[in-house]
């Protein structure tokens, strides 16, 4: 009944890095959400967004598209739809 | 207009099969205080609140689909293994019969999830949000 494919160890290390910064930019565009002068955290979030635009550009070339509707190329054959979904790593 | 980013918000990692822990988890999924309440509910908020405050809503209320793609992926884990014998004892036979192995919006006593629980209760910011942030932290704090 699992129907999950074995990934490799850089699969799992590369999608760490990438969740621990995008948590970095969630939570500091709350903050910034209700905080708007903050220069500070502005410069600290756009570091964060760069950062999280190459790690994804890293992982994406590996493992294929992390985002829909244009927001990520394909490759050929259209893999957006292939596994694994996020509940199936 | 939403997008989806395929990965989870934080890693799930489950280890068992454990049908019980599913079905109290499933309050978290489609109970009154759980994340497609907090989503819905602060994602219809942003229409009449004071300008300053719709980013936040609109961001939390995003951010709380992530959240509850990771409950769904926890109770995903935790009983696609399970024999229909593990589900009936673990009081999810009836469950089993309406939805197989798919999840259901509904809380831990199966009754469906509601747009009644986004009505009105007190201060829309200060009271209903807070309230189900502290039903959130003591999900977790409770399953791990």
């Amino acid at each position: 009944m699992t129907k999950e494919k074995s990934l490799p160890e850089s699969y799992y290390q590369l999608m760490e890095q990438i969740q621990a910064v995008d948590f970095v930019l969630v939570e500091l565009t709350l903050y910034l959400d209700t905080h708007p002068q903050d220069l500070d955290a502005i410069k600290q979030f756009n570091q964060a967004a760069y950062e999280s635009k190459q790690l994804k550009n890293q992982f994406e070339e590996r493992f294929g598209p992390l985002m829909q509707y244009g927001h990520s190329y394909s490759s050929y054959p259209w893999n957006w739809k292939e596994a694994p979904w996020p509940w199936q790593v | 207009m939403w997008y989806y980013e395929k990965k989870l918000q934080y890693p799930v990692k489950v280890s068992r099969c454990n049908p019980t822990l599913a079905k109290y988890l499933i309050e978290q999924y489609g109970g009154a205080d759980g994340e497609l309440s907090a989503a819905l509910r602060y994602l219809n908020q942003r229409y009449t609140i004071p300008d300053k405050v719709v980013g936040l809503l609109n961001d939390i209320g995003t951010e709380e689909f992530a959240h509850l793609e990771m409950i769904a992926t926890m109770i995903y884990k935790l009983t696609k293994d399970a024999t229909t014998e593990q589900l009936v004892a673990a009081g999810l036979g009836e469950h089993f019969v309406n939805h197989d192995h798919a999840l259901y919006y509904q809380n831990a006593a199966g009754s469906p999830w509601t747009a009644t629980y986004i009505q009105a209760k007190g201060d829309p910011i200060v009271f209903k949000d807070t309230k189900s942030t502290y039903l959130f932290g003591r999900c977790f704090f409770i399953f791990h």
